[in-house]
């Protein structure tokens, strides 16, 4: 189908670039896009950016996973019943900031607020849990100064660690905000900010949980 | 104040409402959706954990499942739970996620290319250490 | 009570830092107390300090890089002073001092000159040309300017209190590490680059979703021009990259705060790994600077020759291909340090392979001056400059692109020699030629064309005869960044380097003359139209300067050069082809002082954390936080031009307009 406001050679060229001459012509003959979009697209551009950051972690630990300097390796360190429990609390938090997100649609302020302090408490539960596992090693003798391997470690998870708690202090105020202001629109598109970085925090365990906790439980005989 | 684009706060990332389809997206509808993530998440991470224990698998190709398990289950939540989809207004969505994932696999895979192959040509370290001395 | 700080960080003892320094906090006090006297508090505070306009916002970037430029430039003097003096002999400049001024001129003219131009130019321009009312995030830029700001302002605190890094403009582990550079230099570097790589981050998301999300009815991806193309390449660039630097600028901190062992001699630490992830955003990096000022050109060669550019399709097609290639050639940055054959050869060809899309623009432009009707105003003199002079800026670059010739030219004043050819000749003629293009649409009267003439002829020639020595004596073998050297054969080049940085300083006089000769006489070089250069995109359809909502009704686009096709058909019947529209009010973003009081926070923050003053960083990070809920917390985020007053403002518009075409009306 072709849009009138483009000219007719373009659509062949955008079909090659896999862009549906439509989906172009419908949005920018309609002008600049509504808030909402606008919102929504600025912080999913700034999820990326986020995810960005988190792989130059990922490749430091990659680069550094064997540098343990006689120190303890990850088989030695990794206590996966610890994961385990921290995952099912992300993926749990996630599910109910879904709900919380229906509960605003349906603009109701119970519903809403019960959710999102189901979300903060298990995101809590997740960060307590990780600072247990943290000062464990960091007993054991095997604090983020005691090789490269273990810096590395520390400030992939720990940087997951600090954006739990920066998200539990922004869920604390649109808990706060929703609670004295109601379901005012830009409020609304606040809290569908927050919902995207959470849901994004709980992608980014998944990469944690898979290729930092569990391949690095393997024996080192079967490490790639 | 509320624009009929604005239905609902859900994590829709930059889709706009079709006209109509308010009816059809009931409460119970998407609860059940949010339901159906969850239950295919928990199914991956349970595999994940099953896979480093299992003798099952090849052993080698265990680090491989688990990556194959990763990307299916971040595939599960940015359907379920970040709503993408490949609607035609949510292509500057998925062209955005395309740039960001090259630009992840360039970073990672690039940095672990270059990083290895630096250490290949090095003189080992306890070997330079003993030439110090 | 204090950290590290104390009376000995101001050095007391170094008459040069401490003489800058003294002129430097007088110069800011004297502006100060003139502003305070003059009783222009008020109005700065209100109309520009807490301003989210993004023209004002733009030109306070541009006014910032300017400083910043004098300030990179006396660094740039003083290192080819030592060198011209230090044949035999210790030059005037200590070492660790001259170490602190190549790493701060290299810091500087980076992220606080080419970034702060660049981003104030796309701010702008690129609202305008898209033919909308602001950027997607008017606050957030506001924040972004002010970020930036406070990382210039830590730089040059570094200058008063206490010291600046010696370890270059990207500060190599372990040199970088605690053990081998105790002072705070390295850390001032950090932290001021980390306060604004978040700023430039902002403005990168602020760009991409203004350009993806925010165009005038009708705009399609193809019909957008070509410099709010290169500026989305270079924004999501900058979103792509700069959270490497983020990443790795923390790993280092962590590294010399906490004992962190990522670059660390000890412990399993990878130096390399530095180079590797600082060059994964460093490359990058180069073509966020440089795309747009492709794009500029590509305005400026397409306005002055009075033609469409040549093969849109093809310049944007390369745009993109810039983009994603930039990410697949860092690695050519450290071909010495001793990967093999197959991973320095990957990189090679892939350094060589971009070259292409930028020879592909090259053509572009060329082909579009050819056959038009050239005028030979200096933004254009600036284009063509930069078209002879970043071609070989690009040939050197291939020929170091050959892991082979770099094992011999590798940190060498011939390196040396390529960057500046490519970032002066290219960014900096950029952003002159943007100056010129875009200073009538933000101030509303045109620059000087005689001075701005004699300056391009001292910029292109004083860069010459720098920078050609340079390349000279990098083939014989000097080596960057030395303190002093006794090969005489090097001596006459580096004399006449030092020469040629003085015919650069002419230039930068010149333009200041020009500056200040145009706002003395600016009542007769008023741009009455809004259209000086007789130009194609929408931005020359509203007034200079524009008004605050910038178009009354939202452009309907039905072509490539939108505002020149509609021109054209104006042309012919003589008179506007629009009836007068109905007159609504409109929404603007209300003025904030959010991004200010951020970045106040953000200063302290820093200042702190660089002296180690830990309670003061707890109060700055907190302070920070209910900043932003305050910000969160207002009611009212709009104010409303009346309809009346939108009438007025586009009424005198149309009215210049029609009285233009009339004159211009075929007899």
């Amino acid at each position: 189908m072709s849009s009138p406001l483009l000219p007719a050679g373009s659509d062949a060229a955008l079909a090659i670039a896999g862009i549906t001459p439509d989906a172009l012509g419908v949005r920018s003959a309609a002008g600049p896009a509504s808030k909402r979009i606008i919102v929504g697209y600025g912080f999913w551009i700034f999820l990326l950016s986020d995810v960005i950051m988190f792989s130059a972690f990922f490749a430091a630990y990659a680069v550094l996973f064997r540098n343990t300097a006689g120190g303890p390796s990850a088989h030695d360190l990794f206590d996966l019943r610890n994961t385990a429990v921290e995952t099912a609390c992300l993926l749990l938090s996630s599910f109910t900031c879904g709900m919380a997100s229906l509960a605003v649609g349906q603009r109701n302020q119970r519903w809403t607020q019960i959710a999102l302090l189901v979300t903060g408490l298990l995101g809590l539960a997740f960060i307590v849990l990780e600072i247990r596992e943290f000062s464990g090693f960091v007993a054991r003798g095997a604090g983020p100064g005691r090789s490269a391997f273990l810096s590395s470690f520390f400030t992939l998870v720990g940087c997951h660690g600090v954006h739990v708690s920066a998200g539990l202090l922004w869920l604390g105020t649109m808990m706060a905000q929703f609670y004295a202001k109601g379901f005012r629109q830009d409020i609304r598109h606040r809290f569908l900010c927050f919902s995207l970085f959470w849901h994004a925090l709980d992608i980014i365990w998944v990469a944690i949980f898979n290729l930092v906790y569990l391949v690095g439980s393997l024996p080192p005989e079967l490490l790639p | 104040m509320s624009d009929p684009s604005d239905y609902d706060a859900g994590s829709y990332v930059g889709t706009e409402r079709q006209p109509g389809s308010r009816e059809e997206r009931t409460v119970a509808r998407e609860v059940r959706g949010y339901l159906l993530g969850l239950s295919l998440a928990a199914l991956l991470t349970v595999a994940s954990f099953w896979a480093v224990r299992t003798h099952d698998i090849y052993s080698s190709g265990v680090s491989v499942a688990l990556l194959v398990l990763a990307v299916a289950q971040i595939g599960i939540h940015l359907v379920f739970f970040l709503h993408i989809t490949t609607a035609p207004d949510n292509q500057n969505n998925i062209l955005a996620l395309a740039f960001g994932v090259l630009i992840v696999c360039l970073v990672v895979f690039g940095s672990l290319w270059v990083m290895l192959h630096l250490n290949h040509n090095m003189v080992p370290m306890d070997q330079l250490r003993r030439m110090q001395h | 009570m204090f950290g590290k700080l104390t009376w000995q960080a101001i050095p007391f003892d170094q008459p040069i830092p401490l003489a800058a320094g003294a002129f430097v906090v007088l110069g800011i006090l004297a502006v100060l107390i003139w502003i305070v006297a003059r009783g222009y508090l008020p109005y700065l505070w209100r109309e520009w300090v807490t301003s989210v306009d993004h023209k004002r916002i733009g030109i306070m970037y541009c006014l910032l890089a300017a400083v910043m430029l004098l300030r990179g430039f006396i660094d740039a003097l003083m290192m080819r002073s030592q060198q011209a003096l230090a044949f035999h002999a210790a030059g005037y400049l200590p070492p660790e001092h001259y170490d602190q001024i190549f790493s701060a001129h290299g810091t500087i003219m980076i992220f606080f000159v080419a970034m702060p131009f660049v981003i104030g130019l796309m701010n702008i321009a690129i609202p305008l040309q898209l033919g909308v009312r602001d950027v997607a995030f008017p606050t957030l830029n506001s924040v972004s300017l002010w970020l930036t700001a406070a990382g210039a302002l830590l730089v040059n605190l570094s200058l008063v209190v206490g010291e600046f890094a010696r370890t270059g403009w990207l500060p190599y582990p372990p040199l970088s590490e605690l053990t081998y550079s105790p002072g705070v230099g390295v850390d001032y570097y950090l932290w001021a680059l980390q306060i604004s790589g978040i700023g430039t981050l902002m403005t990168g998301i602020n760009m991409v979703t203004t350009i993806l999300k925010m165009r005038a009815p009708g705009m399609s991806y193809t019909r957008m021009p070509i410099f709010c193309w290169t500026s989305l390449a270079s924004s999501l660039l900058i979103v792509a990259a700069f959270p490497i630097l983020t990443a790795t600028l923390a790993m280092l901190l962590l590294d010399r705060y906490v004992g962190f062992h990522f670059f660390t001699n000890e412990a399993g630490g990878n130096a390399m790994m530095f180079m590797n992830l600082i060059w994964a955003w460093g490359h990058p990096e180069v073509y966020i600077l440089i795309l747009p000022a492709f794009g500029i050109f590509s305005e400026v060669v397409s306005t002055f020759s009075g033609k469409p550019l040549f093969d849109r399709r093809s310049m944007i097609v390369a745009t993109m291909a810039i983009c994603i290639l930039s990410f697949m050639v860092w690695m050519h940055h450290f071909f010495t340090m001793g990967a093999g054959g197959d991973v320095n050869g990957f990189f090679g060809i892939a350094s060589m392979i971009i070259a292409v899309p930028t020879g592909v623009k090259i053509y572009n432009w060329l082909f579009t001056m050819y056959g038009g009707r050239v005028r030979f105003n200096s933004a254009m003199l600036w284009a063509i400059g930069f078209m002879v002079t970043f071609l070989i800026g690009g040939m050197t670059g291939v020929l170091l692109a050959s892991p082979a010739a770099d094992f011999l030219l590798h940190n060498s004043l011939f390196l040396v020699a390529h960057f500046h050819n490519t970032i002066i000749g290219g960014v900096l003629f950029g952003v002159f030629a943007g100056y010129v293009f875009w200073f009538p649409k933000a101030f509303g009267f045109v620059l000087d064309e005689r001075l701005g003439k004699a300056a391009f002829w001292c910029w292109l020639v004083g860069f010459y005869v720098a920078f050609v020595p340079l390349y000279v004596v990098g083939l014989e073998g000097m080596t960057r960044r030395m303190q002093h050297y006794d090969r005489p054969e090097w001596h006459p080049w580096l004399l006449v380097a030092g020469l040629g940085a003085l015919i650069i300083l002419c230039g930068i006089a010149l333009q200041i003359a020009q500056l200040w000769v145009s706002i003395r006489t600016r009542e007769q070089r008023r741009d009455l139209t809004g259209d000086p250069w007789d130009g194609r995109s929408l931005e020359w359809a509203t007034s200079s300067p524009p008004p605050a909502f910038n178009f009354a009704v939202l452009p309907q686009v039905t072509s490539d050069e939108p505002y020149w096709s509609i021109k054209q058909q104006a042309r012919a019947k003589g008179q506007l082809l629009s009836q007068e529209p109905d007159y609504a009010p409109i929404e603007m973003p209300r003025n904030s002082p959010t991004g200010f009081v951020t970045a106040f926070f953000a200063v302290v923050t820093g200042f702190s954390l660089i002296w180690h003053i830990w309670w003061l960083v707890i109060l700055g990070l907190v302070c920070a936080y209910v900043t932003f809920v305050v910000f969160a917390w207002r009611d009212v985020h709009e104010t409303e031009i009346p309809a009346a007053e939108v009438a007025r403002l586009d009424r005198a518009n149309r009215a210049v307009r029609a009285e233009a075409l009339r004159a211009q009306a075929p007899r």
